[in-house]
């Protein structure tokens, strides 16, 4: 079974966020999402900077297999990106999807779009449809 | 819910992730496809392979029927056991299928063709098969399972027993009928190895016991990121009924001598030849960061543009490679779009990878 840690929330396209104690959003996929892609071996983070909007695409992860787009669960600017981490050792979302395999960090513009975020428990509920 | 192999309840219970090919559930990885690969290059690695269909091709003509059905010639098999790569073609000189043919003697021949392809390859080797009289006979009672890598012969010349004692030495790309396996030094790795055939009640308790020998049992992904290493070409993505093996970098597998043997698809190919191919399928290293995939377009500066055929990440290399078909003028640097950024390629001679050691 893959872990969903209760304290974050999600997209059922199943991106991660954790909103910080300064109000930014922290972003990565989800173990589930990087069982099923195998191997990452290629990722690319958005820039500082650029502004991304809810439901948007925002980063690609490549794994052996194949290319997935990953979504920003809020609307905000990129204020920071893993990509130093990640250029060298795209592997990290494999071993650490919710720590060290984070892929972004946002400025969110529109706060009350959290809320509509599913809880883990919603989100279990997407994964385990997804195993049927 | 698709075919099913006589491993499929063993992958399964392996945890393996399944997924549909050709219209079969396959295992594409057991947990890591990276450490899969490499359990081939440097140890041992098997595959399931039983979604291929192995067929038996018999009769007093049956040399006269494979030398009119394949654009390689089944006349250079001189040695019982012989085996030969060779694509059989339309006779627009597309490419139907590629198989390879084991020598029994000149009466008897077994063919392993593509899953994907199964039904059609039966339909067009049956098709061809009357004014010759033989007899085609698809071997479903059968399995097959590839054991590849440099420690491979060993590890699966214990399973087997004393038997394989005639097989340890045997040549690349030979067969050989034992007391009860099939034994073959061909694969789809660039490594050295075997691939075994069974009857297939016997196919899960050979499985087993490879793997209490110590051979990794590696998936689908694993069989593509080698074989493409091996620069081995897969049917459906780098050719297919509409391209001849020209324009595919199967050039070397069309024995057009003698000149009088009247294959299938050979005017084609030789009116392809007197006009100029107009195309050829090269190999491409990715200089930039980034990963190939099959139908990104591909820019050749002052040429034209061509598209990848098969791309991945190359554990060995720890890069991105790939096949592109481009304009036979394509030079030696390319670019390549990659979700509309275009990245610079470097042409380069396959095979990339071959017995363990990067050749670019």
């Amino acid at each position: 079974m893959s872990s969903i840690p209760s304290n974050l929330k999600y997209l059922d396209s199943h991106e991660w966020a954790r909103v910080e104690s300064d109000g930014t959003v922290t972003i990565g996929i989800s173990d589930h999402a990087q069982g099923a892609l195998g191997d990452l071996v290629f990722v690319e983070v958005p820039e500082v900077g650029r502004a991304l909007t809810k439901g948007g695409a925002a980063a690609v992860v490549e794994s052996v297999k194949a290319a997935s787009d990953v979504y920003s669960p809020v609307s905000g600017q990129v204020i920071a990106n893993n990509s130093e981490a990640l250029s060298a050792t795209p592997e990290l979302v494999n071993s650490d999807p919710y720590g060290q395999g984070w892929l972004f960090k946002v400025k969110p513009s529109n706060s009350g779009e959290l809320s509509s975020l599913l809880d883990a428990k919603a989100y279990e509920k997407v994964v385990e449809e997804a195993g049927h | 819910m698709g075919f099913k192999t006589p491993l499929y309840e063993t992958h399964v219970a392996a945890g393996a992730r399944m997924v549909d090919f050709g219209g079969w559930d396959m295992p594409v990885h057991y947990g890591s496809q990276i450490e899969e690969h490499h359990a081939v290059r440097r140890d041992a690695g098997m595959f399931d392979v039983s979604h291929m269909l192995i067929a038996d091709v018999s009769g007093a003509r049956a040399r006269d029927y494979l030398r009119h059905l394949l654009a390689n010639d089944v006349a250079k098999l001189k040695d019982p056991g012989k085996a030969l790569y060779s694509c059989m073609l339309n006779e627009r000189g597309g490419v139907v299928d590629d198989l390879i043919t084991y020598f029994g003697d000149n009466e008897h021949f077994r063919v392993v063709v593509n899953a994907g392809t199964r039904d059609k390859d039966t339909a067009w080797l049956k098709r061809w098969a009357g004014p010759f009289q033989v007899d085609i006979q698809p071997r479903t009672d059968l399995a097959m399972v590839a054991v590849q890598g440099p420690n491979a012969r060993a590890k699966a010349a214990k399973v087997i027993g004393k038997s394989a004692d005639a097989v340890l030495g045997m040549k690349p790309f030979f067969s050989r009928q034992l007391e009860h396996h099939f034994v073959a030094t061909t694969g789809y790795t660039g490594e050295d190895g075997w691939e075994v055939i069974l009857p297939a009640k016997d196919i899960a308790a050979f499985w087993a016991a490879l793997r209490d020998a110590g051979v990794q049992q590696c998936g689908l992904g694993a069989r593509d990121t080698l074989r493409l290493e091996a620069g081995m070409n897969l049917y459906g993505n780098d050719m297919d009924e509409n391209l001849t093996p020209l324009e595919s970098g199967l050039t070397w597998t069309v024995a057009f001598d003698p000149a009088d043997r009247d294959f299938i698809g050979r005017a084609a190919l030789e009116a392809q030849r007197r006009g100029g191919v107009p195309r050829k399928l090269v190999g491409l290293v990715l200089e930039d960061r980034g990963v190939l995939r099959s139908h990104q377009k591909v820019v050749v500066s002052g040429v034209g543009d061509g598209e990848m055929t098969s791309g991945t990440f190359s554990p060995t290399l720890e890069r991105s490679i790939g096949f592109a078909r481009v304009p036979a003028a394509t030079g030696e640097q390319v670019q390549v779009d990659i979700r509309g950024k275009l990245l610079a390629a470097r042409v380069v001679k396959y095979p990339f990878v071959r017995n363990g050691k990067a050749l670019i």
